[in-house]
Formats: structure tokens, C-alpha cells, sequence
């Protein structure tokens, strides 16, 4: 509240000055709504908060009502109640995409953090050329995944798969690999394009990590005689902790809810193998026009969706609270 | 976390403390290094720019060595052509969707960075009452995967009769963009200190002036990050431009690439890897112009 004693009535920001008479009023309302902290805050707050209310809070709200009903593309429908969840639950394509989303995720997030921790200590290490191997590994981050996925598209292409061709060459194997064709190798397959497009942004934020552990800590770890195991073990990880919830909150979250990948690669394919819920919510949604449906599939994903948040979350708190900080 | 947080201004300068210090590499001799540093990262780099040459490599290949790998070396081409290249830029309305994508990617970026300095600016330093809730709101939001609206959106489109047209994006994007930039902008104004605002109200500064006249110009580098960071987002975005736009000559690249490219010719590959390459050199190009700004960006995100 200092403001107001402390200046003039200001500019204010979405409307023009005050008028000269209302200048040396006490504090009228006008002043109250341009220098007043919390007017000014709901001012400052309105263009995101719009944003935001019109385009994330109300759709969330609106596709949990939609899978309540039984809309279809075009024409809004009436109200079902849980009908199309029981559909869903006697739905084995459902139950499939369920598995092969906790699969994708679950496979595709340890390899991830297992991979990016250890690429992070590589680059850790000293080395010639440092930032530059470092601008170089976010590569794959920076280039749009579905560009990226047309490439994976075409490397493992049942025919000319460079892959397939390598490995005949060196003998491992006689046939060319149906990367995409067998639901399995498909699973694998868009696993691990999952896997490389996602290193890079584990890796480059666990190093960032690394940084902020004082370097001290491992020179007194090793002159206490620790192998690199146990300086690992406990000091850098326990160290690293509470990045590593946040970084791998948000891995898990956005694998959990993988569709571009997949939509260029199998489009769910070969029968429904590589199905995931976001991708069988759109077609169920989208190309067959069942937009109830379709809300039904994406609304089950926030249960596990929150539930990923959650357990970051107490991780982050235990943290907190090992270390003896305050919450802020 | 503030002690931890900080400042993500001090992430390069910490990074060049710590490449300066020589370490305890003196410890290990050039051997073990290459054995436990060089070659699992040479195999690691291997892998994750691999797709990119390939990618590359296929665009420039005329098509008779493109099947062929037999005859020619694949991993090589003797004569490389431009012609993918030209037809794609010269033959398809690809400059188009290359277009399409810049004005909605500008378009949203902008809305996204004078929405998120505002917000960001309030939470931070106006602390209105409730600011910390709306802070941890903003962080909320970030979490709602595009995957669970893009069906509830499509209906919200239809109804203000955005569908199909570049709007439709440009409103949307900026709901992925303004949590994730508006929460980086946090950090970098937590770093700007008190007594400059101070200073400011004294003389009678008001707080627009305030924002733009000192705590903007103070913050450019964050500017950039958030700029280039929701760049790359916009560029990345994938299905609300399906969902959203029906006609060809709106399509944005990536969309348009999945769509438009894919038919029966066996030799489609040479385009498609064209397409996927200008898609993505304009932002390569850019990362390259700002890349410590990026990196900082994101490990300073991170660390908040």
C-alpha cells in the first residue's frame, strides 16, 4: 500500500493519464485503480489471464462435460452421464492403448533419464570444444519433432532402411527388419525415437545441475578415497535430486501425452500396437467423429497425469525438507 | 528453492567458472579418458546427429541412387542435385506453409511475451494479494498437455468461428507459451534488484514506467530466451494445427509435410527429407545465433 503515498498518479497502463482535476484529489477512485497494488496487479495479470481462462481453463472444464455427452462433430450432444466411459471400459482397443501408453512412457522415461544423466556427466568432464558439443547435442530439441519424425519415417523404412542395410552388410542379420510393420518392432521402434528426441533436453538441464555442485565436494570425496561410483552415489545424485523431479516430471508428462511422434510414424499402427490414448482420443474424436468419446480417452489421461505430478512433487518436498529449507 | 534459483544470469557465468578450473582431470590419463569419455560420447553423438545427415544427405541424392543401395555407396552421394530443393521451393506451395508458419509463430510469440512481461512483472515484483496462488496457477497450466484440449478447443474454434483460419493458432499457441515464457521471466526479474524500482518510485515513476523503462531493458536477455523458446514451440506445434486448419493453403509446415507429401511415388523420400530440412534450418539458424541465451534459458527455467 506505500504506493500511493509514495508517487503521483501515474500512467496508467491499459487507459490514458487521469484528467488534470482529479489530480490532488485525496485518493479517489480512479487513483485507487491505478496505483492500488492489487488493482494494478488484475490490470497487469488481465492480457494472460485471458488467455488462459478462454483457451486452457475453459476448454479443460468444456472436454471434461464433453465426455459426459454424446456429442459428435457439428452438433452438441446431450448429456449421458457415464455411458461413455462404460463403452470405454468394455472397449479392448481402449485397454490396449492404455498398456502400450504406460509401455511408451514408462520404457521411454527410465532409458531417457538413464541416458541423459550419463551424457550430462560426459559433458561435465573437461574437454576441448565444450560449448560447442553442448550446442550440438540440443540439436534434435531444436528441430520440430514431426520434421525430425519424417526422418525416422524414412530410416526405417521397410525396403531401403539404412538400418537393415548396415546390419545385413556386417552379417548380423539376413533379411531386411519390418521396423514398422511388426507391432512389436513398431513398439521399439517409436520407443526409441521417442528416446533420441528427448536425451537432449534431459541431459542439457541435469547439467545444468551438475554445475551449481561445487567442485570442492568431489576433490574432498576423492581425497577421502571414494571410487567414482560412490562419488556418484553420494554426492552428485543426492545433489541432483530435486532437478531431477522437475526434469523428469515433465518427461514423464509429455511422453505420457505423445502424439506427434507417433501420429507420423504408425498413425497407431499396425493394428493398434503402437496406439496411444492422445492418439486413439483423436481418431476416435476427430476422424470418426465421436467427440464424446474422444473427450472420454483424454479426460482418463488426468488421473495419471496427476498423479505423475504429485509424486514429483513430494519428491521435490522431501528434498525441501532434507536440505532444512524453508518452503517458499 | 530461491537460494538454488537464484539468478539464471549466473548460469554462463558459473559454466565458464567451472571450464576454467582445471579439475581433477589430472588424475586420469589420456587412455582412460578415451575409453570412458570420448567413445561413449563420440557413440552418443553418433546417434542423435545421425538422422539429421541422413536427412540431408537424402535431400541433395538424385533419385536413382536414392533406392539404389547397391550400386552406390549410401552413405555417400556422387552427384548431388538441387532439384528437390528447387521443386519444393520453386513447384509446391511450400514457401506458402513456410510462411504460414512464420506469421503464426511471430504472431503468437509476440501476444505470448507482452502477455507473459505483464503477468510476469505482477507476480513477481507488484505481489498483489493471492500473486503466489496465480504464480502457481501459471505453473499449473504449463502441465495441461495440448493433447487433453485439442478436442474441447476444436468445439471452442468452431463456435467463435475461428476454424480454419490462421487465427485459430495464433489465439491457441499462446496457452502452451505464456506459462512456460511468463515463468522464465520470473526468474530473470527476481534478479533485477528492488532499489533501482525504489529509486524509480521516489522520483515519482509509475509502475508502467517503471516496467518499461527499467525492468525491461534490465531483462533483454531473458527477452531473447523467451522469445526463441516460444519460437521453437510455435514452429513444433503439431496437433492443433491439424485439428484446426482444413485447407491447404493454411497449413502450417509440419502439418503440411504429413499431409500434403505423403503419396504412392517411391521416390517421395527425396521431397519429404527436402520439406523436413527448410522446415528445419530457420530455426537451427536461429538456435545458432543465440545459443548460449538458449541454453541459459533453459537451465535458469529449470533451476526455478
Amino acid at each position: 500500500m506505500t504506493d500511493i503515498a509514495l508517487k503521483a498518479p501515474g500512467v496508467p497502463p491499459p487507459s490514458p493519464p487521469p484528467l488534470a482535476a482529479e489530480r490532488g484529489k485525496r485518493i479517489s477512485a480512479w487513483t485507487r485503480l491505478t496505483a492500488n497494488r492489487n488493482w494494478l496487479g488484475l490490470w497487469f495479470m488481465l492480457p494472460a489471464a485471458a488467455f488462459l481462462i478462454l483457451f486452457l481453463a475453459y476448454p479443460l472444464a468444456l472436454g471434461i462435460w464433453i465426455s459426459f455427452t454424446d456429442a459428435r462433430i457439428g452438433q452438441s450432444g446431450a448429456f449421458i452421464g457415464l455411458e461413455n466411459y462404460e463403452w470405454l471400459s468394455d472397449d479392448s482397443v481402449f485397454w490396449l492403448s492404455v498398456f502400450n501408453t504406460l509401455l511408451y512412457t514408462a520404457v521411454a522415461s527410465v532409458v531417457k533419464f538413464a541416458i541423459g544423466l550419463y551424457l550430462a556427466l560426459l559433458l561435465n568432464e573437461n574437454m576441448p570444444f565444450k560449448a560447442l558439443l553442448r550446442a550440438i547435442v540440443l540439436i534434435p530439441f531444436i528441430v520440430p519433432t514431426v520434421l525430425s519424425a519424417i526422418a525416422f519415417w524414412w530410416l526405417f523404412d521397410a525396403q531401403f532402411s539404412i538400418i537393415s542395410w548396415s546390419l545385413r552388410h556386417l552379417g548380423l542379420i539376413s533379411g531386411n527388419i519390418d521396423f514398422l510393420g511388426d507391432p512389436w518392432n513398431a513398439r521399439w521402434s517409436v520407443i526409441f525415437a521417442n528416446i533420441w528426441r528427448g536425451i537432449p533436453f534431459v541431459a542439457i538441464t541435469l547439467l545444468a545441475g551438475l554445475q551449481t555442485v561445487p567442485p570442492s565436494l568431489f576433490e574432498a570425496a576423492t581425497i577421502d578415497g571414494a571410487s567414482r561410483w560412490q562419488i556418484f552415489r553420494h554426492v552428485t545424485y543426492p545433489l541432483l535430486t530435486p532437478i531431477i523431479a522437475v526434469v523428469m516430471t515433465f518427461s514423464v508428462l509429455f511422453t505420457f501425452t505423445d502424439f506427434q511422434l507417433i501420429w507420423v510414424l504408425t498413425k497407431g499402427g499396425p493394428v493398434n500396437a503402437t496406439q496411444l490414448m492422445a492418439t486413439l482420443s483423436y481418431q476416435r474424436a476427430i476422424i470418426a467423429g465421436h467427440l464424446g468419446e474422444g473427450a472420454a480417452i483424454s479426460s482418463a489421461m488426468i488421473p495419471f497425469l496427476l498423479g505423475a505430478i504429485l509424486i514429483s512433487w513430494f519428491g521435490l518436498q522431501r528434498r525441501k525438507w532434507q536440505q532444512g529449507e524453508s518452503n517458499d | 528453492m530461491t537460494e538454488l534459483a537464484a539468478d539464471p544470469n549466473l548460469g554462463p557465468a558459473k559454466l565458464a567458472a567451472a571450464d576454467h578450473a582445471e579439475g581433477m582431470s589430472y588424475l586420469q590419463t589420456v587412455p582412460r579418458r578415451l575409453v570412458t569419455l570420448y567413445l561413449p560420447l563420440g557413440i552418443i553423438l553418433v546417434v542423435l546427429l545421425f538422422p539429421f545427415y541422413w536427412m540431408a544427405l537424402t535431400a541433395i541424392k538424385p533419385d536413382e541412387q536414392l533406392l539404389d543401395l547397391d550400386t552406390y555407396n549410401p552413405f555417400w552421394t556422387t552427384a548431388p542435385t538441387l532439384k528437390h530443393i528447387a521443386a519444393l521451393l520453386f513447384e509446391s506451395p511450400y514457401p506458402h506453409w513456410l510462411w504460414n508458419t512464420m506469421l503464426v509463430a511471430v504472431v503468437a510469440t509476440t501476444l505470448s511475451i507482452i502477455a507473459s512481461v505483464l503477468a510476469a512483472y505482477a507476480i513477481v515484483r507488484l505481489r498483489f494479494r493471492g500473486a503466489t496462488w496465480v504464480g502457481g496457477a501459471i505453473f499449473l497450466a504449463y502441465l495441461v498437455p495440448p493433447s487433453i484440449l485439442f478436442i474441447p478447443l476444436s468445439s471452442v474454434v468452431f463456435q467463435y468461428g475461428l476454424f480454419d483460419t490462421p487465427f485459430a493458432l495464433v489465439l491457441t499457441y499462446p496457452t502452451i507459451l505464456i506459462p512456460f515464457s511468463t515463468w522464465l521471466l520470473m526468474g530473470y526479474f527476481k534478479a533485477i534488484p528492488f532499489e533501482l524500482e525504489e529509486c524509480a518510485l521516489i522520483d515519482g515513476a509509475s509502475r508502467w514506467q517503471i516496467l518499461t523503462k527499467i525492468i525491461v531493458p534490465l531483462a533483454v536477455p531473458g527477452l531473447i530466451s523467451a522469445f526463441i523458446f516460444c519460437f521453437t514451440l510455435c514452429w513444433n506445434e503439431f496437433i492443433y494445427a491439424l485439428t484446426f486448419i482444413s485447407s491447404t493453403q493454411n497449413k502450417t509446415v509440419p502439418v503440411a509435410i504429413v499431409n500434403e507429401f505423403v503419396d504412392g511415388d517411391i521416390y517421395r523420400w527425396g521431397s519429404l527429407m527436402a520439406g523436413a530440412l527448410c522446415g528445419s534450418l530457420p530455426l537451427v539458424v536461429l538456435y545458432a545465433f543465440f545459443v548460449e541465451h538458449y541454453v541459459a534459458a533453459m537451465t535458469g527455467a529449470v533451476k526455478e
